[in-house]
């Protein structure tokens, strides 16, 4: 007989693996994918490829050749990576940037601190700040949603309706005469509007939310308190003075937000471990979007909540632990 | 429907031997009985080599005050008193025994009439259990005797009955109720007038339907005791998760259920007391499933303690050629077995046999903070920080974080997508920090 095999308890597992999450989530990115194929056209399914391919690239020339370990290409994560980079590119970016972006993400953001699971930030944020400073001019120029575009240039672009509202503010306008400028709610929640190729359709980004909880890849703890702090935050300067702010619902649906609660936010390698520390790290998110956005130089202010809160998760570790069995009682 | 909120996982049920009747397993030849079946202090042993022995006779003393009884399983010659390996994998002292037609020691009723009349004092209940060798059959084996005994100034209100077998495979527990369930309800009697208590909840998990009706027909009109039906979780089985899933009640850290005013028992615990009580019958024999995918004739068999672990297999259809693991207790907690050989013991619940595919593990990858792991804790707890502090021997680290509260229900290890070593990891940590609490208390 063959010998046995003895190893300690459980012996059966689920049978749930790294690249099941990894490749459910780039599954939940379809809808939004489409969508912004469909308003971007053939240059943003050229970013996304170059974003996913030179991701996979640095991702096995670094494992190769620098820390010649085990490859780990095939996991997904860093399909992922460029998935989500891509979608917070404009669909004009030069795609050697994108691979300079990739490179970043990748190299600097993920491979430096150990690969995944190790890395403090969020990749794809890093690599999209990271261009956003290098090439300020290339990452805030948007192009204008087209059905089924499928010219590489001349590309009409315009601002997006956070710029506008920033734009506006800033002369000295009041909202409901810059709000006549922008689409109306309906095109903004199916995506008709400038901005990153993924952040555009609230829609299509909500149902692949639904799907990732679902599948519980995530919990609905981070992107409801993103979420619900946003509307309070802008809710309460609306209500005071709705001349000057503009109301939560625009917010929801504009810029990043909805990638960002839904699909940045909630990676998990970036994020708190606990329910607890994950609302706490939520309202921060949405606390500081909504500073940047309401008070900040820059229009949009998702990337840089969440890298800023990515900085607190040890901490947020620390200081809120899940709930233990027996620790307070209460049997009355 | 009831169930314990914190943590808990849904592995797979298959239950394949949820309509096996209970088989009457013939003797062996030779069988070993370990001195130590019991959590505690292992028994002092009362017999030498070449002594006879009869069915039912106390061979080995326990002692010490956490300790129990054991008694010959069977009729025959001691041939030696020597070390063999158990389930623990460790070489233990067993009392070897050349078996031959049983001849019953004096004053046991073998006989199947049900002896239905309780009007035992509560002490004498207790000195019954204790002299009989019961301990508690869920897997934990502690001594039954001490649990029936309420330490001063507590107060038991609740005896719970712990039908829920959440281990997959396993369903010992499940014939028993069928089977055995006016023996049960009377030992469940018993063991409230030892307590002292008025009421009895019995805990049974809603894939059992035809148990709940079963006890709950039987029972008739008595209102003490009750059956709660349970929603499926694992690990729901164990004694706070019971607890707390039955009356809400939550056992504070690192203190037992009487805390709470609870004593609980397995159904198969309360078999066996009333078969002590009752029939003067010592704990010699126990239900044990045989059970595996590859298995051709998976079973339950009533089986004579000491028997090894080969003879059950064998005679549920013989070890297949492509066996990889042989564990002995259920997929989520039970121990794999080093040898075939290994007798039955009273903490065997079931064998599980796995093909060589199903006894390896997933290759570990790197942890991705993915949470699941404090998700699917019962206690709370952070599996994959107290893996991480383990790892490093942060001892200290590791009881400021509770490990101890850990019961190693591997709910962690099962979840994790990395297919992390959580639970190895832990225990290391637990039996590192346990000895260090040891060692600064004394």
């Amino acid at each position: 007989m063959n010998l046995l095999t003895v190893s300690g308890s459980p012996h059966v597992h689920t049978g749930e693996s790294v690249s099941k999450i990894m490749y459910g989530v780039i599954f939940s990115l379809v809808p939004a994918m489409l969508v912004s194929f469909y308003f971007f056209g053939l240059a943003a399914i050229l970013v996304t490829l170059t974003a996913v391919v030179a991701c996979l690239a640095f991702e096995y020339l670094i494992q190769r050749y620098l820390i010649r370990g085990p490859l780990t290409i095939g996991d997904g994560s860093a399909v992922v990576t460029g998935v989500l980079l891509a979608f917070n590119v404009p669909s004009s970016l030069p795609l050697w940037m994108v691979v300079i972006g990739s490179a970043v993400a990748i190299g600097m953001a993920k491979m430096t601190f150990g690969g995944l699971g190790k890395n403090p930030f969020n990749p794809a944020l890093v690599g999209r700040v990271f261009l956003m400073i290098s090439f300020p001019v290339e990452m805030t120029s948007w192009p204008k949603p087209t059905a089924f575009s499928t010219s590489l240039t001349d590309v009409v672009t315009g601002p997006t309706p956070l710029d506008i509202l920033k734009g506006g503010l800033a002369r000295g306008e009041q909202v409901p005469e810059i709000m006549a400028r922008v689409p109306d709610y309906v095109q903004l929640l199916m995506g008709n509007m400038g901005g990153s190729i993924g952040e555009i359709s609230a829609i299509a980004l909500l149902l692949g939310g639904l799907y990732m909880l679902f599948r519980r890849i995530i919990t609905w703890h981070i992107p409801v308190a993103y979420l619900g702090s946003v509307i309070v935050f802008s809710g309460i300067f609306w209500l005071i003075d709705p001349t000057h702010y503009v109301d939560p619902a625009f917010h929801l649906v504009t810029g990043g937000l909805m990638l960002g609660a839904l699909y940045m936010a909630t990676d998990m390698v970036t994020s708190p471990m606990s329910a607890r520390g994950m609302i706490v790290f939520g309202v921060g998110c949405g606390v500081l979007t909504m500073v940047i956005r309401l008070f900040g130089a820059y229009p949009e202010g998702v990337s840089f909540a969440i890298l800023i809160m990515n900085a607190f998760v040890p901490l947020i570790n620390r200081g809120f632990k899940p709930k233990r069995f027996g620790e307070e009682v209460n049997n009355g | 429907m009831k169930t314990f909120r914190l943590g808990g996982v849904h592995p797979p049920e298959n239950k394949f031997t949820a309509n096996q009747p209970i088989e009457v397993l013939p003797l062996p030849e030779l069988i070993a009985v370990p001195l130590a079946q019991h959590l505690g202090v292992p028994a002092v042993p009362m017999v030498a080599k070449g002594d006879q022995v009869k069915t039912g006779q106390l061979i080995a003393r326990g002692e010490a005050f956490i300790s129990a009884h054991v008694h010959a399983p069977a009729t025959g010659t001691v041939t030696k008193i020597d070390e063999i390996t158990d389930s623990s994998g460790y070489r233990r002292k067993s009392i070897l025994i050349k078996t031959e037609a049983d001849q019953w020691a004096d004053g046991i009723d073998t006989g199947t009439e049900l002896v239905s009349d309780t009007s035992h004092e509560p002490e004498t209940i207790v000195q019954k259990v204790q002299e009989m060798g019961i301990v508690g059959l869920g897997g934990a084996t502690f001594p039954s005797h001490v649990k029936l005994k309420v330490p001063k100034g507590k107060k038991a209100e609740y005896l719970i009955i712990n039908g829920v077998e959440c281990e997959p495979y396993l369903t010992a527990d499940h014939r028993l109720m069928l089977e055995k369930c006016d023996e049960m309800i009377v030992g469940i009697r018993l063991q409230m007038k030892a307590l002292g208590v008025s009421r009895a909840i019995i805990g049974i998990e809603s894939n059992k339907p035809d148990a709940i009706e079963k006890v709950r027909r039987t029972l008739g009109g008595d209102s003490a005791i009750q059956v709660i039906p349970l929603k499926v979780k694992y690990p729901q089985g164990a004694e706070k998760q019971l607890i707390k899933a039955v009356i809400n009640r939550e056992v504070p850290s690192g203190r037992l259920p009487i805390e709470v005013g609870c004593v609980v028992h397995n159904v198969g615990t309360a078999y066996a007391v009333y078969e002590a009580v009752q029939k003067n019958k010592p704990l010699i024999e126990r239900v044990v499933t045989v059970v595996g995918r590859s298995l051709s004739k998976p079973s339950n068999f009533l089986v004579r303690l000491g028997t090894p672990v080969s003879a059950l297999i064998e005679a549920a259809g013989g070890l297949p050629g492509d066996t990889g693991k042989i564990i002995n207790g259920g997929p989520m907690m039970g121990k794999a077995l080093n040898d075939p050989g290994t007798p039955v013991t009273k903490g065997t619940s079931g064998l599980l046999v796995f093909t060589g595919a199903e006894a390896g593990r997933k290759p570990v990858q790197h942890c991705i903070r993915c949470a699941r792991c404090l998700n699917a804790c019962p206690m709370g707890l952070e599996p994959y920080l107290l893996a991480q502090l383990a790892d490093k021997q942060r001892d200290e680290d590791c009881e400021q974080e509770r490990i101890m509260d850990c019961m190693e229900c591997g709910s962690c290890q099962f979840i994790c997508p990395s297919g992390r070593p959580l639970l190895d990891q832990i225990r290391v940590g637990k039996s590192r920090t346990g000895k260090m609490i040891r060692e600064r208390a004394s």
